[in-house]
């Protein structure tokens, strides 16, 4: 199996064997994310970073992971410096960075973006997030903490808790702990939970059926993880209401007594109110590690891609 | 054509048959046959059929279908017959089938869509499920219905 030249747009192109090929090259890549040994696999290769809207963590792993295997990183975040800004398209915009650099990654706030620059480019295209659609680094970091924490992913308790509905880190995410047999308990308030296609496609691909539940105490009782993200206050008419909600679906220590004691938390950040900021220093506060393997993932998947690690 | 139907044979030009019964309206939207349009066109509903129960029928004079046009026409209508008339005669029929996929045919609904936006690109659909049609976009993701869809 090999994964050079391949675009990394979507969890929905990555088969469950590829995924596990990307995990253990991480793992292989650790010591170098951490900066304990040189590394130079990318020497003299050059990474386009085309941030169409702004990130911190995604941008500045995918750097870091460029930087430690040796490789040179250009690019720009926001559009007001760009050729965007007078107008031109994206496929042009492709068409000209593709011919400066040997792999992209790409954050674009319309949804598929990403697939569209992948098209156009004769060079690999990872995508960095597409407005609400895919962000597969993210998803393949997220299997990977998980995987750390607990040693493995089949038959662990995965608790998703927050805006199931918008946030897309959450609909990748089920779709694969699904494909690795993970039981999902998904928790939201009404009209924020999963949408039914998603929900379809889990239980045609996999046979797993996630089960719903609207009160936070009985959602995250057996977790043997749990994955938060925020509620926008945005998603309300009623900003009473929804600041209500928020409340209502916030980890603190006293939510954390009914959890199992070997409980990891989860979360793609940034963060807000959605974490009491006293469970940050609790053992099972794990959000802070996750962002580290977004590192070794990335190196991974650039390594994979570009053939230099095979 | 029987004579009962007490509709003209056409000359040249396109019937449509074996549209399921109620769906044939939504055919001459796809063909944007409304006022102004200049062809002579006839429209048969809940025509008695062996093979379906009712049927609709289409009869449009000098009209080709593109191939887009009969895409389209099979997400309303899959399973019917397209004849191509000449000198009164059928020179050519066929099967309208729902291909695996869409390209070009149908707008996504999806305003956040990148193929919505001012890009040179045609828009692209895998066919998940035949019936009841749902397609997936190819770029944004997203899973339609058909009445999000046409």
């Amino acid at each position: 199996m090999s994964l050079k030249g391949k675009d990394i747009v979507s969890i929905r192109d990555l088969s469950k064997e590829e995924i596990e090929l990307i995990h253990k090259k991480a793992e292989e890549m650790e010591p170098y994310a951490k900066g304990e040994k040189p590394c130079k696999l990318m020497e003299g290769k050059i990474l386009g970073t085309l941030f169409f809207e702004p990130s911190t963590r995604t941008r500045l792993s995918f750097t870091s992971a460029m930087q430690r295997l040796g490789g040179n990183v250009m690019g720009f975040e926001g559009v007001n410096v760009t050729s965007v800004a007078k107008g031109e398209s994206l496929t042009d915009t492709i068409k000209t960075v593709e011919r400066y650099c040997d792999l992209i990654v790409i954050r674009h706030p319309m949804e598929g973006a990403a697939r569209l620059a992948a098209n156009v480019s004769t060079k690999p295209v990872i995508n960095g997030g597409d407005g609400g659609n895919q962000h597969p680094t993210q998803t393949l970091l997220d299997l990977y903490t998980i995987k750390k924490m607990k040693g493995k992913i089949k038959g662990l308790n995965v608790t998703l808790l927050g805006d199931l509905k918008y946030a897309r880190t959450m609909r990748s995410l089920a779709t694969a702990l699904a494909m690795f047999d993970a039981n999902l308990t998904l928790v939201s308030p009404k009209g924020l939970e999963m949408s039914k296609d998603i929900l379809g496609e889990i239980e045609k691909n996999f046979n797993i059926k996630p089960r719903q539940i609207y009160d936070i105490e009985t959602g995250v009782k057996d977790a043997d993880v749990i994955y938060i993200c925020r509620i926008q206050k945005e998603r309300f008419e009623d900003k009473f209401e929804a600041e209500k909600i928020q409340k209502a679906f916030r980890i603190t220590p006293e939510v954390l007594k009914s959890c199992k004691e070997e409980v990891a938390i989860l979360h793609p950040l940034p963060k807000v109110t959605e974490i009491d900021p006293r469970v940050d220093d609790m053992r099972c506060a794990k959000y802070f590690d996750q962002t580290f393997y977004g590192v070794p993932i990335r190196m991974a998947i650039i390594g994979l891609v570009s053939g230099v690690i095979k | 054509m029987s004579e009962e139907l007490k509709v003209k044979k056409i000359k040249d030009g396109t019937v449509i048959d074996h549209i399921k019964a109620g769906k044939g309206k939504k055919v001459l939207d796809i063909l944007g046959v409304e006022n102004g349009f200049p062809n002579v066109t006839a429209l048969l509903m809940n025509v008695p059929s062996k093979r379906v129960g009712k049927k609709d029928i289409v009869k449009i004079e000098n009209k080709t279908l593109k191939k887009d046009e009969v895409d389209k026409i099979a997400l309303v209508a899959p399973h019917a017959t397209w004849n191509v008339i000449k000198d009164f005669k059928v020179i050519n029929k066929s099967k309208i089938e729902l291909p695996d996929t869409l390209e070009g045919v149908i707008k996504c609904p999806n305003p956040k869509c990148v193929t919505n936006m001012n890009e040179p690109v045609n828009s692209k659909f895998k066919v998940e499920e035949k019936e009841p049609v749902k397609l997936r976009c190819m770029y944004c993701e997203r899973l339609f219905d058909l009445e999000d869809l046409i």
